[in-house]
This record gives C-alpha cells, structure tokens and sequence, in this order.
C-alpha cells in the first residue's frame, strides 16, 4: 500500500518534470505556473483550516506579504526580488504570530470572521501606505529571468516543498493533535494538547509557505498591487474553493483542485465571457452535493470502502 | 495515602453557587463515587478538577502538590485523566486513531504510540473496531473509546462522567467490570453516576452533594440508608413516611 503510494507520486513527479518538453506554448506554460502557484497556497491553507480546522478567510494576507516582500526589496532598496524568496515567507510569519495571538483565542466562525478583517486590513494598510509601498500604483519590476521553464521549474520545486513539509507534518504526532483539536477542541485539551500552541504550529507554516508563493508570484508576474495580491475574492476565498473542489485535508487534494480550477476558469472565461463567474457558483452548489469531501476525498472514501469489503468485515460504516 | 484532596472549593455562575464549600480526599486506588439529583454540581467538579473552570475559592491538590493553578492541558500531563458525560469522540478518525491521540502524550513516536493504543484497545476490549471511525460507533462503544482515549495518557487518576449512563444493564455490567479491571491495573478512579445499582456495587465510599453540597460521605451503605440522601432523590415526603 506505501510502495504503490510511492510509486504514484514518483509517476507524478517524473510526469510533471517532463511536461514542458510536450507543452511549449507560452500561454500553456502560463496556465502550468498559476496551477503551482495555486497548488502551493491551498496546500498550505490545508494544513491550518484542512487539518488543524481553523478556516482562514484571510490568506490573502499571508500571500500579499510575501509579494510584497520581493516588491519592496526593489522597489526601496535595488535589491534582486528574488532575495524576496528568502525574505517574504519569513515576513508572513512574523504577520502571523500577533494574528494567530488574536484569532487562536476564537473557535469557529469567530476564528473565520476575524481572519477575513485581518485580511482586509492588510489590503487597506498597504493601500494607503503609499510612500512604503506605492499604494494602488502598484510596484512593477523587470524581471531578468523571462524563460517560462525556468519558472515552471522554479515553482515545481517550491511545491514539492511545500507537499513534503506539509506532508510530515501531517503524519507525525502533531498531525494527529491539529486533528484532534479539529475534531473536538474540548477533548483535545482533556487529552493533554496544549491547543494554541499547536493551532500555531499549524498556522506557521501555512503563512510561511503562503508568503513564498506570493514572493514567487511577484518575481514571475512582475506586477502587485494591493487589490491583486490581498484580494477577498480572488486570493483568500479563492484558496478554500480550490481546496474544496480537491478535497479538505487530503495531501493531493490542494493540487488536483488548483489544477481543475485554473483550467476551468480558462475555459470559462474564454467560452462563457463576463458570464464566467456564474459558473464558479454553479460549481460551489454541485461541489457541496455531490462531492462534499472534494474529489481527493472522495476517492479516499471509495479506497477505504473497497478495502473493507476485501477483507470482509463486517458492519457497516 | 491521600492521593487527592479538595478544599473547600466553591464555584459561582453569577449569582448561582454550583459547587459551595465541598471538600473531600480521595486514597490511592480506591473507586470514590459521587451521586446526586440532576444538577446538584457533580460535572461541575470535575470541570474544576480538570481545569475547564477556573475556582471561585478553595484549593485542590495532587499528589501533594497544588494544581488549580495550572492550565487546563497540564492537568493531563500530571495524570489526571477525564471522560466527558456527553461523549466526545474525535469523529472522523478511527478508534485506533481517537486512542493514538491520548498515546501521543507520553510519547513522540508513531510507532510507540500505535502500539500503546493497540494495547489499551485490546484491554478495553475494542479491537474489532480498531479501523472503525468514531463517528460510526453506538453510544456503549463510544463510552468505552471515551475510556480508552483518556486511559492511553497514563493516568494515575481517572474521573469517570457518568459511564453507565444511558446504557442497557448488560452493557452497564460490561462497562463496570472495565472499571474493575481499570483500578486492579493500579489506577485511582473518581466516578460521578446515577444509577444507584452501580455506585452501590463499585465504590468504595461515596460522596452525596445535592444543591453543590456535601450531604453524606462514607461507605455506600452507609450513604444510601442516609437520610438527607433519601430525601434528596425522594423528596421530603417519602422520607418522613419511613
């Protein structure tokens, strides 16, 4: 059972590596890189609402930081924005620990609510700072790698960090607490979990690998602005869509959804013109029907109940 | 030797005293019970204990060493173990999972805490459901995942939430001969029960409170021939009649 998981993602891995040598288009390769970026960010909004079950509608702060990060770092100071790779997912932590201090003392929706003003704040602070951060001018910079493969690779690295990260995390001992205190926070704490710590152990890394994708962002599309980067809709809301669609506390959900999503929404756009949106509606209600569990979930559910059924137990679920 | 001992603990909601002035000790390895009316502030004392409410007033030791003033996950730690009345299993994840969680306490390593859970499973006689997930079990069975969770944190202590309650008299008796054995294995166990049947059978002294109050203390015949007992479950009028 490991080995056969092994092997897939080593058949992903492979297949991913050798994609660009049959896609060559630009515009392809475009697709591919968003698809990363969007991998990246809903595998780390997974660890902290997936598994830890503390539904962030704020992540858009995490990601706009760590553009924001490699903007500055140009714009201020003639550094390289790739320094921001560096930079910008240390700078969403440290946004995350006072946010994490406030919100980890809500539960639920609460928790929800204060993430989405958390992220709005942010959006307006870096409006309105304009002499720091050029406010709605945005910050443009000329990027000097402009090879797509180059950033297709780049990114692909990123994200297998980011799924290893998230993945030992995830199966070892604090994996099962963030579950535990998702499932039901009162016996998590009878059981000797200290939960704000862990809620942070959660919430740390997601913000980390958010902000690399956003550092990353900046440096391959070359243009932030704080209605782009620390959008509602388009960033934070857009996440939990994504995750929803693969599947919620699942390793490849993340993946598959950002996947599906970005070559749904090209399609959209391009087929369906202003209307495009209406179908993400129309894709919320069927997600919430017929797959509630995403198509990662799903699966593992189907796996499971195949499993059983060979070994005969009885009962059933 | 005193294993635990409450001092004169009160807790107040507002001006409604749920626990006032009660204070008691409990040996090593005795089954202590506590009984009363609904709402006379047996959970609310374990709330206390555990440290899900903090103390109006009054003190509480472990092991000779104060413990009202720690958080509430530390109680655990020092091994202090709880169920909850109304149980909460960790519903999405297996038995074997819900068991690993409370293993997880004395141990970082998957490996060890799987096969401490396996363990205790098998003691509390759940391997069948070992892969089940919790939120598919009867409630007998979730009470006894409810044990064997808080038992894989190695407590010295137990405080049991009404583990009887709601269950039919055979799954009564199989709960309480886990009890039985839980204490023979060497754990110290409070126990907070309505069914007088059970109390009367498993522990070793009771503790009547009614309206937060120590009413009767001492051995369980003792307490249920108590008259203020008798009045409290029966009402004034049945006691005068005997």
């Amino acid at each position: 059972m490991l080995n056969k998981n092994i092997l897939m993602t080593i058949a992903f891995a492979l297949a991913a590596i050798i994609l660009p040598v049959f896609i060559k288009a630009p515009y392809h390769m475009h697709i591919l890189i968003l698809i990363i970026i969007w991998a990246i960010i809903g595998t780390s909004w997974n660890l902290l609402s997936g598994y830890a079950g503390q539904v962030s509608f704020g992540h858009a702060a995490f990601f706009g930081v760590g553009a924001y990060s490699a903007g500055i770092l140009t714009l201020h100071y003639s550094l390289s924005p790739w320094w921001g790779l560096l930079l910008g997912p240390v700078m969403s932590m440290l946004v995350a620990l006072p946010i994490g201090a406030i919100a980890f003392r809500l539960r639920g929706p609460y928790f929800a609510l204060a993430t989405l003003a958390l992220g709005e704040i942010f959006r307006l602070l870096f409006l309105n700072m304009t002499n720091f951060t050029a406010g709605a001018k945005g910050i443009l910079i000329m990027p000097a790698i402009t090879s797509k493969v180059f950033y297709y690779y780049a990114g692909l690295g990123m994200l297998a960090l980011t799924l290893l990260a998230t993945y030992m995390i995830v199966h070892s001992k604090i994996g099962y607490y963030l579950v535990s205190i998702r499932e039901d926070q009162d016996a998590a704490t009878s059981l000797g979990i200290p939960t704000t710590l862990y809620k942070n152990l959660a919430l740390l890394p997601s913000a980390f690998f958010t902000g690399l994708a956003g550092a990353f962002y900046m440096n391959y599309v070359a243009f932030i602005d704080p209605n782009i980067v620390f959008s509602l809709t388009n960033i934070s809301i857009m996440v939990i869509l994504v995750v929803m669609l693969g599947g919620v506390a699942t390793t490849w959900g993340p993946t598959i959804g950002a996947a599906l999503y970005i070559i749904m929404g090209e399609l959209f756009r391009t087929t369906l013109g202003p209307a495009n949106v209406l179908m993400f509606g129309v894709l919320v209600c069927l997600i919430i029907m017929f797959l509630p569990n995403g198509i990662a979930g799903e699966l593992d559910i189907f796996k499971r109940f195949r499993q059983r059924k060979k070994a005969g137990l009885s009962g059933g679920v | 030797m005193s294993i635990f001992e409450a001092k004169n603990i009160t807790k107040k909601f507002g001006g409604l005293t749920a626990v006032n002035d009660l204070s008691f000790q409990v040996e090593q390895g005795e089954i202590f019970g506590i009984i009363g009316p609904n709402g006379s502030g047996k959970t609310t004392v374990f709330n206390m204990v555990s440290r899900f409410y903090p103390l109006t007033s009054g003190e509480i030791y472990f092991k000779d060493k104060r413990i009202d003033t720690l958080p509430a996950h530390k109680i655990c730690k020092i091994g202090i173990g709880r169920t909850f009345q109304v149980v909460k299993p960790l519903r999405r994840m297996t038995v074997l999972e819900n068991v690993m969680a409370g293993a997880f306490l004395r141990t970082g390593s998957i490996g060890k805490s799987r096969h401490k859970a396996e363990e205790i499973i098998n003691f509390c006689n759940l391997d069948k459901y070992m892969h089940r997930e919790a939120k598919g079990l009867p409630i007998p069975l979730r009470k006894r995942l409810e044990i064997a969770r808080s038992l894989a944190t190695e407590p010295e202590l137990l405080l049991l939430d009404e583990t009887c309650a709601g269950l039919n008299p055979k799954e009564s008796e199989a709960a309480i001969e886990l009890i039985r054995r839980i204490r023979d294995a060497g754990v110290t166990i409070i126990i907070i029960e309505h069914i007088m049947k059970v109390m009367m059978g498993i522990s070793d002294r009771i503790l009547a409170i009614n309206f937060g109050k120590e009413i009767a203390m001492g051995k369980p015949q003792e307490v249920a021939n108590h008259p203020e007992v008798i009045k409290a479950y029966l009402g004034d009028a049945y006691a005068k009649s005997n």
